[in-house]
């Protein structure tokens, strides 16, 4: 469903991503790891679009349609949802009323009839008894004063309330105790299904404990420089990264 | 005309266009003639004529303040038409009476009259330029013992009302501009609701300023009896010239023991040209409420979202003891507008307790100052305040500052201050978007966040059309 080719990508002038490629089938679990600075948000933030971000070449696919022809929103309505490594707090603005108008916009895009407030609100409540969130969760507002738990759940509970057909989680891991990110997890084994994609980007391989990938990325400068399955993430968390910087085609000969 | 047109085409000011209607004007400039010929255009009793001579005396004497926040080339007060009036008789009875012209431009502004007449329950008194154009609903009013009217009506209808209170809570010497207003001042409204009444409707009065170099000097009196209440709304719009026009009104209130004023305003005046910033109302304002009866009450509630220049602070004096002020505003500045706005809250009486609630949102190269007093007498025990003010930035070549004054004069009393400035930025936008909200959606949603606490105090349908002007404002300004 995802095909990224040869992507290049810089921010303000700066060369980020240096021709990388990748391909999700429905039903995958992609893990992408590495060291900081290899390019993996970067990743992250050009699949969904974020305008600081430029693709100066390659393409990327999702669904047979070319995303970088798309508005953020236009990407979300299509299908793709990215959980923030830092999510935004948006005063003023209810959980609820976030989710219904971002439920709603998807809904009209796809020309399906919008949902009111109890409609609506049926829904919602189902997801978080299935999240296991309490109720208040959406009075609050989106984000305002959340733990850093909290924000991470939330994510997740947007992803469960806007079913994406392809999810991308940013360091979704980071900064969450292990408790925590136990009922993160569990959340996101939860909605995966066999029509949906999921690429994890994180850096330690503790959250592929409990969310076991299909295929594991290492990203180093921009490019993916190795794949392979699962074990390849306990290889990393032995050995670091280094021996891959040293020679990064090391593994082909 | 074809400098204003393209104005009006560049600044998206749907409210831009200008009323072909002839008028009865005085000549450009200001002396004692001027108020003198006022006064008998509007055939005023004596002591009318000698509050504004005495206004004019100590205006003479008096100079422009210069403490406010804000920069404009001085303003030639000889270049300044201080009567403007439709040509037709200005003591009108209904409706049909009223200048075909001006009654279009009144449903231009969105205000069918003849709707609003028949759907809602809101009485509206229109002031175009400077005259009251007719007044809706006085039968109902009438009944109830309500009245609203013209201010030069009441003069003649309710002169001892007048003469007790005009001038009771702004003094003839107030300040630069009430003083000017106190001379000049050529209508405006009238309400008194008598003992025990609870007023049947929202009052509303909009005021519009058509005529080029007109200013607009308009006065409000609303009197509010033991144990009545009353509801207030006015809403401003202007044509769009390159030159500035002056707007210096003064509203008074008085809640007597047990009344509740509430008054809101959404102003929309033309605020210049976002570019150049050519043009555009000076919108220099005494509004102020005494609380002058034990357990009186006097809202405030502003929306203001345009004029070039804002100078405003509408006040509460709580006099009379358990009486309490509110101050509710969102002011919006955009293009060049500069705002210095505010409340005063003079607590006198014992356990006296105000509210202020401010949220400020400036855009592109606005200036956007909180200025406000809270001022607590030594014989004011008790007396508390809650004061929360809070910035939003849109961009980053705006500027917003908050000039707190707190003055407590006893140990019993409680005064709270809450400040917050946020920025309005990429990545709250890019977050919504990536929800599948547009950036549209996502301004409006994020403005109207940070205003719902203020409105929220608006009547229902002022609080939509206060909500869809934020969003409209703001439309060009987020990148």
């Amino acid at each position: 469903m995802l095909k990224i080719e040869n992507l290049t990508a810089e921010v303000e002038g700066k060369p980020i991503l240096k021709g990388l490629n990748l391909n999700v089938q429905a039903g995958e679990i992609h893990a992408i790891m590495g060291p900081n600075g290899a390019g993996k948000s970067t990743l992250a933030k050009v699949l969904a679009g974020h305008p600081t971000y430029e693709i100066t070449g390659g393409s990327i696919t999702f669904k047979n349609q070319d995303l970088s022809e798309l508005e953020p929103e236009e990407r979300a309505h299509l299908g793709l949802f990215m959980s923030f490594q830092y999510p935004v707090e948006i005063p003023g603005v209810s959980n609820r009323q976030f989710l219904q108008i971002a439920y709603n916009a998807k809904r009209k895009a796809r020309h399906e009839k919008e949902l009111s407030l109890p409609e609506f609100e049926e829904i919602l409540n189902e997801k978080m008894k299935s999240m296991e969130i309490r109720t208040e969760f959406s009075q609050r507002n989106v984000n305002e004063n959340f733990s850093g738990g909290e924000k991470k759940r939330n994510e997740i509970l947007q992803m469960a309330v806007l079913a994406p057909e392809l999810a991308l989680l940013d360091e979704t891991d980071s900064g969450l105790d292990i408790d925590a990110m136990r009922i993160v997890a569990k959340g996101v084994n939860q909605l995966m299904n066999p029509q949906m994609g999921l690429i994890l980007i994180t850096h330690y391989q503790r959250l592929l404990d409990y969310i076991k990938p299909d295929y594991v990325h290492v990203m180093l400068d921009g490019r993916i420089v190795q794949s392979g399955d699962a074990s390849l993430a306990l290889e990393l968390e032995d050995k670091g990264y280094d021996w891959l910087i040293k020679s990064p085609e090391g593994e082909e000969q | 005309m074809s400098d204003s047109a393209a104005m009006f085409e560049q600044s998206d000011y749907k409210y831009g266009f200008v009323t072909d209607v002839e008028t009865d004007s005085l000549p450009k400039g200001l002396n004692e003639e001027t108020i003198r010929a006022i006064s008998a255009k509007k055939n005023e009793p004596d002591f009318l004529l000698d509050f504004r001579l005495k206004a004019y005396e100590r205006w003479l004497e008096s100079e422009e303040p210069k403490w406010a926040n804000v920069n404009y080339p001085k303003i030639d007060f000889q270049g300044i038409t201080y009567y403007s009036a439709p040509k037709k008789k200005p003591l009108l009875n209904n409706l049909s009476e009223v200048d075909p012209e001006i009654l279009k431009t009144f449903e231009r502004l969105g205000i069918p009259v003849e709707e609003q007449m028949r759907l809602s329950n809101v009485a509206v008194d229109l002031v175009f330029d400077s005259v009251s154009i007719g007044t809706t609903f006085k039968k109902k009013l009438e009944d109830a013992g309500v009245v609203l009217c013209s201010i030069s009506e009441a003069m003649h209808t309710h002169p001892d009302l007048i003469k007790k209170y005009l001038g009771s809570v702004v003094p003839i010497g107030d300040n630069y501009y009430a003083t000017l207003n106190s001379a000049v001042f050529t209508d405006g409204s009238f309400v008194y609701v008598p003992k025990g009444v609870h007023c049947p409707m929202e009052l509303s009065t909009y005021f519009r300023i058509n005529d080029k170099e007109s200013g607009q000097f308009e006065r409000t009196l609303v009197i509010a009896e033991e144990s009545s209440y009353v509801s207030y709304l006015e809403g401003c719009t202007a044509p769009a010239y390159d030159n500035n026009q002056l707007h210096a009104a003064v509203v008074e209130l008085v809640a007597l023991d047990n009344a509740q004023i509430k008054y809101a305003t959404v102003q929309n005046w033309y605020s210049g040209n976002p570019t150049t910033g050519l043009g555009g109302i000076y919108n220099f304002v005494t509004k102020r409420g005494r609380c002058a009866g034990v357990n009186s009450k006097i809202s405030w509630t502003q929306v203001e979202v345009g004029a070039a220049i804002t100078w405003k602070y509408p006040s509460c004096i709580l006099q009379g003891d358990n009486s309490v002020g509110e101050f509710y505003s969102v002011a919006l500045t955009n293009g060049r507008m500069q705002a210095d706005t505010g409340t005063k809250m003079i607590h006198l009486g014992k356990n006296t307790r105000s509210t202020i609630i401010s949220k400020g949102i400036s855009a592109d190269t606005s200036h956007n100052t909180y200025r406000g007093l809270v001022k607590i007498a030594p014989r004011a025990a008790g007396a508390r305040n809650y004061t929360q003010c809070d910035s939003m930035l849109v961009g980053d070549r705006c500027s917003a500052n908050t000039f707190p004054y707190i003055e407590v004069g006893n140990a019993s009393s409680q005064v709270e201050h809450e400040a917050s400035t946020s920025k309005m930025n990429e990545e709250q936008l890019f977050y919504f978007q990536s929800r599948g909200i547009s950036k549209e959606d996502a301004v409006n949603m994020i403005v109207n966040g940070f205003c719902k606490d203020v409105i929220k105090e608006l009547p229902l349908e002022f609080a939509v059309e206060a909500q869809k002007l934020l969003a409209i404002k703001l439309e060009n300004s987020v990148g």
